[in-house]
């Protein structure tokens, strides 16, 4: 029997929109933090300075403009792959609205300094709630959707959804347990080696499960359909994905390659990494093949030019991957700009890309009218691929001779380029460049706006769009029919289920985290942070100073010539968060404490060129000017005493008494070297946490290894 | 490193459910036809007869 139902195209229209809106702005964002990089007065405002920016930046491109480009598609094709209406317009909308007000809160407080301080998950804890509850949202329209199918077969792109939404659920609560102070900061429960470890857990996942697995979803569903030939090989989508998703998740400890992290899980994520080029190329070569025979129209079809691009770039993309997490290479490219290349071959390829070919496709659908303009749709394009051009090669090349550069000895044995400065002046071009490439790209982006804007003008969104198709039979007859039959019309109680279930499963993962004793050996000498150094390290972390400064020694000799001795994981015990970095657009300063007067660091926080001119950092003019907040002192020390730092009992109460004391011996050193500085602003704190850093096992032979206590 | 134990068990229970998923999906014969899915999400059914959305 024939069934009629309409689709929702509202929605798959709304994400749309959202999606080209959001990609914009973010963008912008970039393009800013990109001249950041050349011209330091581009560091416009305290909101404004690079370190604040960055992470606006990386959270607007992967959770508001590759999150909404997924949503998006998923409407669309979820409704057409099942037959079927999405299981609930309500549940729809919540989603929207709920996800647009998670960017704009993102919006406004990273620009505020609330941060966590862990890169790509920097929103604080109230907006991870809120992340969490709109995904479930998110999951029970899907699965919701699945259960009401029209189609018996679960089409291989319905799977990498699935498969997305599942893991996404877990990465994002397991890295995102902190210990709340206040509304707008929170500690992470790890420390240290722990930390790191969760994060890049993380970190590596949400690339593999936000901006991979949702978008070869996407491949297997548009570029079939504007090629308008079936894939070319669905045995192959079959097998690659089922032997991607399981590969994936363990491949994560490849981005702590030489660092404190213990040698064997630094191997693990090597191997897999390894290991994934198989049904990574898989995926791309069915892409590129599905086109066989038809090449002739990628010439004609501004859509299939930017899928063919697209997956072309994903397939760079994960040979390059694989590539970097091989030790030697992984040697030369971590810390440098190459990494910074090889993420936008992803994000401007394989995700622009394919959102853009998606969108071409789907607006005029969605209107009931054609493209406005391929010649716009073809500058488009040309404009984009050539910023993605611009953007990446200079990059790959600055990072390589950097690289080289830092590594470069004279043949007695001394570092040629002493001063790190020196390394980043000559790479100023490519820095250059690479705003180029961004701002050919953002036109091409602009192009695309006036495009749709006119494509949307000669149509009319068709809200529901009509179709028919026959009613599921039952395999056979059974219980199994019925009971999602039943609560298929109850989206509200299943979504109140769901969420006491999702709460059950919270609590039963935080609680072995309560139980988690540290066994790293921790180094007797290192002690925890003085109240002063605490504030000085929110501060840091406040203004994210780890977007440009490693806090990680590498073993190498080029390291520890140049920064000292190399990071030992018993270092990091009383990290909350760890701090190590993932760029060095700055030095390292695991070991910066005692290596220049207090003065000095005065001075430069100030004015950086004073102290090394040409510096390309930001001012921090308003460390001078803030007080330093000492109300939440207590708070914090009682959240370092609850995570296992061993402060003494009564230290909490008594801990700005300790700060008082500190900023008044800082105070008075400054006064030594001529300047009258006011005891009670941040930069007391922020002298007071550099000048901390690394000295507790600073040239002092390392001898007691003992167990925390 | 006591949370690796943690991310492991994670790993591998997420690892489990998609086992899980593939098991059904097998046992379900999601994949005893390896071609047709492919070319069936080609089409799409509009309405034979048009009443009031006029579809293109």
């Amino acid at each position: 029997m024939m069934e009629r139902f309409q689709y929702d195209n509202r929605i798959a229209k709304n994400f749309m929109f959202v999606t080209i809106l959001w990609g914009l702005v973010g963008a912008l964002v970039g393009l800013t933090a990109a001249m950041q990089l050349v011209l330091p007065s581009w560091n416009f405002a305290e909101w404004g300075s690079f370190g604040r920016l960055r992470p606006l930046h990386t959270n607007a491109m992967i959770f508001a403009f590759v999150g909404n480009a997924m949503f998006a598609g998923v409407y669309y094709s979820l409704q057409r792959l099942l037959k079927t209406r999405m299981f609930s317009d309500l549940l729809s909308s919540i989603h929207f609205w709920g996800w647009q007000l998670i960017i704009v809160a993102a919006a406004i407080t990273l620009p505020l300094g609330m941060t966590t301080g862990k890169e790509y998950a920097e929103l604080e804890w109230p907006i991870d709630i809120a992340i969490t509850l709109v995904w479930v949202v998110f999951g029970i329209n899907m699965f919701g959707t699945i259960l009401k199918r029209r189609e018996r077969h679960l089409y291989v792109a319905i799977w990498f959804y699935i498969a997305t939404w599942v893991t996404v659920a877990m990465l994002h609560i397991v890295n995102s347990i902190e210990l709340p102070i206040s509304l707008t900061k929170s500690y992470s429960w790890y420390a240290g080696v722990q930390d790191a470890l969760v994060q890049w857990w993380y970190g590596h996942n949400a690339v593999a499960f936000f901006l991979t697995t949702p978008f070869l979803g996407l491949m297997y569903y548009y570029l079939p359909k504007a090629a308008n030939r079936p894939v070319y090989s669905y045995k192959l989508s079959i097998i690659h994905f089922w032997s991607l998703i399981f590969l994936y998740i363990w491949a994560g400890p490849h981005h702590l390659l030489y660092s404190a992290l213990p040698e064997w899980a630094q191997s693990l994520g090597v191997v897999f990494s390894i290991m994934l080029i198989a049904p990574s190329w898989g995926g791309m070569l069915n892409g590129l093949l599905t086109l066989r025979g038809a090449w002739d129209r990628v010439r004609e079809d501004p859509v299939l030019k930017f899928m063919v691009v697209a997956v072309t770039c994903y397939g760079m993309a994960t040979l390059e991957g694989p590539l970097l997490s091989i030790k030697s290479i992984n040697a030369i490219a971590h810390f440098t700009d190459w990494i910074i290349a090889h993420v936008h071959i992803g994000g401007l390829g394989w995700n622009g890309f394919l959102a853009f070919g998606m969108i071409y496709w789907m607006a005029p659908r969605l209107y009931g009218t054609k493209l406005y303009s391929t010649t716009l749709a073809n500058w488009h394009f040309w404009l984009g691929t050539l910023g993605i051009i611009f953007y990446a090669i200079p990059l790959y090349f600055a990072g390589f001779f950097q690289s080289l550069m830092w590594k470069q000895f004279t043949p007695d044995g001394f570092l040629v380029y002493k001063n790190f400065l020196d390394t980043l002046l000559e790479i100023q071009t490519a820095y250059w460049l690479r705003a180029l490439g961004g701002t050919l790209y953002i036109i091409g982006l602009l192009i695309m706006i006036y495009n749709i804007r006119k494509t949307v003008s000669t149509g009319k969104l068709i809200v529901n769009e009509d179709a028919e198709a026959p009613a599921m039979e039952a395999l056979k007859e059974g219980h199994s029919e019925s009971w999602h039959r039943a609560i298929e019309r109850r989206p509200i109680q299943m979504l109140i289920l769901s969420l006491i279930v999702v709460g059950i499963g919270g609590v039963l993962e935080i609680v072995p985290t309560f139980l988690v004793k540290s066994n790293i050996p921790t180094i007797s000498q290192v002690k925890p942070y003085t109240p002063l150094e605490l504030h000085g390290r929110d501060i840091y972390i406040r203004e994210g100073c780890y977007t440009c400064h490693s806090q990680m020694i590498r073993p190498f000799r080029s390291e520890t010539e140049r920064y000292g001795e190399y990071a030992k994981a018993g270092e990091f015990v009383y990290d909350h968060p760890f701090q190590w970095g993932s760029k060095r657009t700055g030095p390292d300063l695991l070991r910066v404490g005692a290596k220049y007067p207090d003065s000095w660091h005065y001075y430069h926080m100030f004015d950086p060129t004073s102290m090394s001119p040409g510096s390309l950092m930001p001012a921090y003019e308003n460390m001078f000017e803030n007080e330093l907040d000492i109300t939440t002192t207590e708070k914090k020390m009682e959240a370092m005493r609850t995570m296992g730092v061993p402060y003494a009992e009564d230290f909490p109460t008594k801990a700005n008494d300790d700060i008082q004391k500190q900023s008044a011996e800082i105070t008075a050193r400054l006064k030594k070297d001529g300047i009258d500085a006011q005891s009670d602003r941040e930069i007391i704190a922020v002298i007071a946490y550099l000048q901390r850093l690394g000295t507790d096992i600073k040239s002092k032979p390392v001898t007691e290894i003992s167990e925390l206590p | 490193m006591s949370v690796i134990f943690l991310l492991i068990t994670c790993s591998t229970l997420v690892a489990l459910i998609f086992l899980g998923a593939f098991v059904w999906a097998v046992r379900k014969g999601q994949y005893d036809d390896d071609r047709s899915p492919a070319v069936r999400m080609l089409h799409d059914h509009p309405p034979q007869v048009d009443t009031n959305t006029k579809v293109k």
